[in-house]
């Protein structure tokens, strides 16, 4: 399953980090941040259902947030 | 000045304001006592770095030390532990200077190149009883009739119902080509209704109409990276960890040795100053920021001149293109049949036509079309009595009590009437009337009136090679490669042909090229909808006349709104643009900031030269990545 994001965040290397740290966490096959539209593709692992989407997103902010405290995913 | 700035970015506006008061004040309280001015120093790099240090301090516990932040704090908070008081506050103030007009010329950028792109209509009229009710666009269910006044934009794709206009197409293909509509003619939306109200019933959903889809197109564009986004990236994640780690070797090796091997004093501070610059310099944002927004705004230039790039990595391959590879009905040629001569006719023209087309009067075939386009007048079923089609050879029709046969040579011979033979090029249709040769008309498709000019263009630019493929027959396959100055021609090819040829060409160009960097690239150039599968397995494929054809927005690398051939060599120059200010930052960005790390460790830079090539080099390279955005000057 495939959905985009709206995201904020400030510098282009910060949006990098988000992206690398979006693909570290459980449940994501492949994200991709696009700094100039400040939007998130995510692509879920299979298997994953609509339910479950927000629970996981929600580890992907918090990932994020380790690398830029003042980043935003809106979900 | 405070228009169009985001909460955040006031804030941090007068935060440095206030920073770069009492940065001034420092420079006059020289005379003053230390500790009034340590106090002024450490108030003005409170305001000023206070959610710097803040999420250094944050991000420390998470483990990155190779954070921009932390490394900035370090370089900062060592300056003034140095003594050097003004360095400190200065380079936070600066590097603060530098993230506030990222923020901001980012902000702006994508506003304008958003805005540029922005053909979305923002509203819909339905009539109900004599009013005029706005709905939002998206609600609107398919075969809704919607009104769209003059000077408005189509919002939906549809079909008019009612009433006559002149459509403006140029928010679509760049060129303000006037189309005119009447009452069944098929409207995409993103046209601007210029003469006259329209009723439209519409075809589609807003979310599956043309604007719509040409949006999102270009939104996503961004996530189909290039090579050198990548390489910017890859390169971003070493370049920090390899400067600090030089950072470290000059604070430390340098005074070792002079202590222990040549017996001179350490110089710590000298050093570890030294070392400090070197972390100004090892933010790799000014890279990072400037090659997405170079390629974004490329894209989005282009798409102004109506040509639709889908990624950064199309943009970047059609920069490279040598072999452009065309079909040629639709795309070369207008895809469209059309009477260009009359021969050996007894009685005038017109008289011809109108027998020819009433007795192709109820043909479906491009030839029969045609036919009854070229006779202008209406067509009077009563007149015809009968007709009969003879399998691909023509029709025999009674017309007026008249046997009219119209057909090729075979049908000529067959029905034993003598013809006359014509050299022209192009499909001849023969009339005979009540057994007597009444001439012949002779039709193409005729060529697009940019076409030889576009072929000429493409060599121009670097292309090496042209080659069409055509599933047309051999003669008419040569003649427009003559006329359009093409040698290489292969006709009467099948779909899979056309794949397998093209397939064959990029692996020849391949192993030719074994072991050099640039491969050269090939461009399929074809009409979308039964070029599908070429226009998918070449490196870039070039869709043509996209305008009301989806699949050809669904195949194609590229698109090319109207018609136009000559655009293909306008969007090789388009990217050849944007290569060359990709290269530009690229180069730019990481020769200042190697010269000027090499500066600081021979001690020959001062901290000033730090901050510009941190924050100055990034303003630099945003403002060139901008460039590419005027297409128009091409």
């Amino acid at each position: 399953m495939k959905k985009q994001y709206d995201i904020e965040v400030d510098c282009a290397n910060c949006a990098n980090k988000m992206e690398v740290a979006a693909n570290d966490t459980e449940g994501i096959k492949e994200a991709k941040v696009n700094f100039m539209t400040l939007k998130m593709n995510v692509e879920f692992e299979d298997g994953i259902e609509e339910k479950d989407t927000k629970k996981i997103m929600k580890t992907v902010l918090k990932n994020c947030r380790k690398f830029e405290p003042d980043c935003e995913i809106e979900f | 000045m405070f228009k169009g700035m985001t909460r955040k970015q006031r804030k941090t506006l007068i935060r440095i304001l206030i920073g770069l008061v009492l940065f001034l004040s420092l420079h006059l309280a020289e005379e003053l006592p230390l500790p009034v001015q340590l106090t002024i120093c450490l108030i003005g790099y409170a305001v000023v770095g206070y959610d710097i240090v803040w999420k250094a301090v944050r991000n420390i516990g998470h483990g990155q030390i190779f954070d921009e932040n932390f490394l900035m704090v370090v370089a900062t908070a060592g300056a003034i532990v140095l003594g050097e008081f003004h360095e400190g506050v200065e380079v936070m103030l600066f590097y603060q200077i530098g993230e506030f007009f990222q923020s901001y010329a980012v902000g702006r950028s994508r506003k304008n190149i958003t805005q540029l792109m922005d053909i979305r209509p923002d509203c819909a009229y339905i009539e109900q009883g004599d009013e005029l009710v706005q709905v939002d666009p998206d609600e609107i269910p398919v075969g809704t009739v919607i009104t769209v006044r003059t000077g408005e934009k189509i919002p939906i794709d549809g079909v008019v119902v009612e009433g006559e206009s002149t459509l403006n197409t140029a928010a679509l293909t760049g060129e303000s080509m006037p189309r005119e509509v009447f009452p069944g003619s098929e409207v995409i939306s993103g046209c601007i209704n210029m003469t006259g109200p329209l009723k439209i019933r519409t075809t589609k959903e807003f979310g599956e109409s043309t604007v719509s889809k040409i949006l999102e197109l270009v939104e996503n564009s961004g996530f189909n990276k290039s090579n050198s986004e990548r390489f910017i990236t890859r390169f971003a994640r070493i370049y920090t960890p390899i400067v600090v780690f030089g950072a470290l070797i000059v604070a430390i090796i340098p005074p070792l040795v002079r202590m222990g091997l040549m017996g001179l004093a350490p110089e710590w501070n000298d050093w570890v100053f030294r070392a400090l610059t070197f972390l100004v310099i090892s933010c790799p944002c000014a890279l990072v920021i400037s090659i997405p927004l170079s390629f974004f705004a490329g894209i989005g230039g282009a798409s102004r001149s109506g040509i639709l790039i889908k990624g950064a990595n199309y943009l970047e391959s059609l920069s490279k293109t040598r072999q452009v590879v065309f079909d040629k009905t639709g795309t070369m040629t207008k895809g469209v049949f059309e009477v260009v001569a009359i021969h050996h006719a007894p009685v005038d023209d017109q008289k011809l036509l109108e027998l020819a087309a009433h007795a192709e009067a109820y043909s479906t075939h491009p030839i029969s079309e045609c036919l009854r386009r070229a006779y202008k007048g209406t067509i009077d079923t009563d007149r015809i009595e009968s007709i009969k089609e003879h399998g691909g050879h023509g029709i025999v029709a009674v017309i007026d009590d008249c046997t009219v046969i119209v057909g090729n040579e075979k049908l000529l011979k067959e029905q034993g009437i003598k013809g006359m033979f014509c050299h022209s090029h192009g499909t001849i249709v023969h009339v005979a009337v009540d057994g007597a040769y009444f001439g012949h008309i002779v039709i193409r498709d005729m060529l697009k009136p940019t076409s030889v000019q576009a072929v000429q263009a493409l060599h121009q630019n670097g292309v090496r090679e042209t080659v069409m493929l055509t599933g047309d027959r051999e003669e008419v396959a040569r003649e427009v490669a003559n006329e359009l100055g093409i040698t290489d021609v292969q006709s009467g090819l099948l779909p899979e042909d056309k794949v397998r040829i093209v397939e064959e060409m990029m692996a020849k160009t391949k192993e030719k090229e074994a072991g050099g960097k640039h491969r050269s690239i090939l461009a399929f150039v074809g009409d979308g909808i039964n070029d599908a599968p070429v226009l998918a397995r070449a490196d870039v494929g070039i869709a043509m006349g996209a305008l009301g054809a989806d699949a050809a927005i669904e195949a194609a690398d590229i698109v090319l709104m109207d018609d136009d051939p000559l655009k293909i060599a306008e969007a090789i120059r388009i990217s050849r643009k944007c290569m060359r200010i990709v290269r530009e930052n690229i180069v730019g960005a990481i020769g200042i900031k190697v010269l000027v790390l090499v500066l600081s460790a021979i001690g020959m830079a001062t901290m000033e030269l730090a901050i510009f090539a941190d924050v100055g080099v990034m303003i630099l390279a945003v403002l060139n990545a901008m460039r590419a955005l005027r297409v128009n000057s091409l």
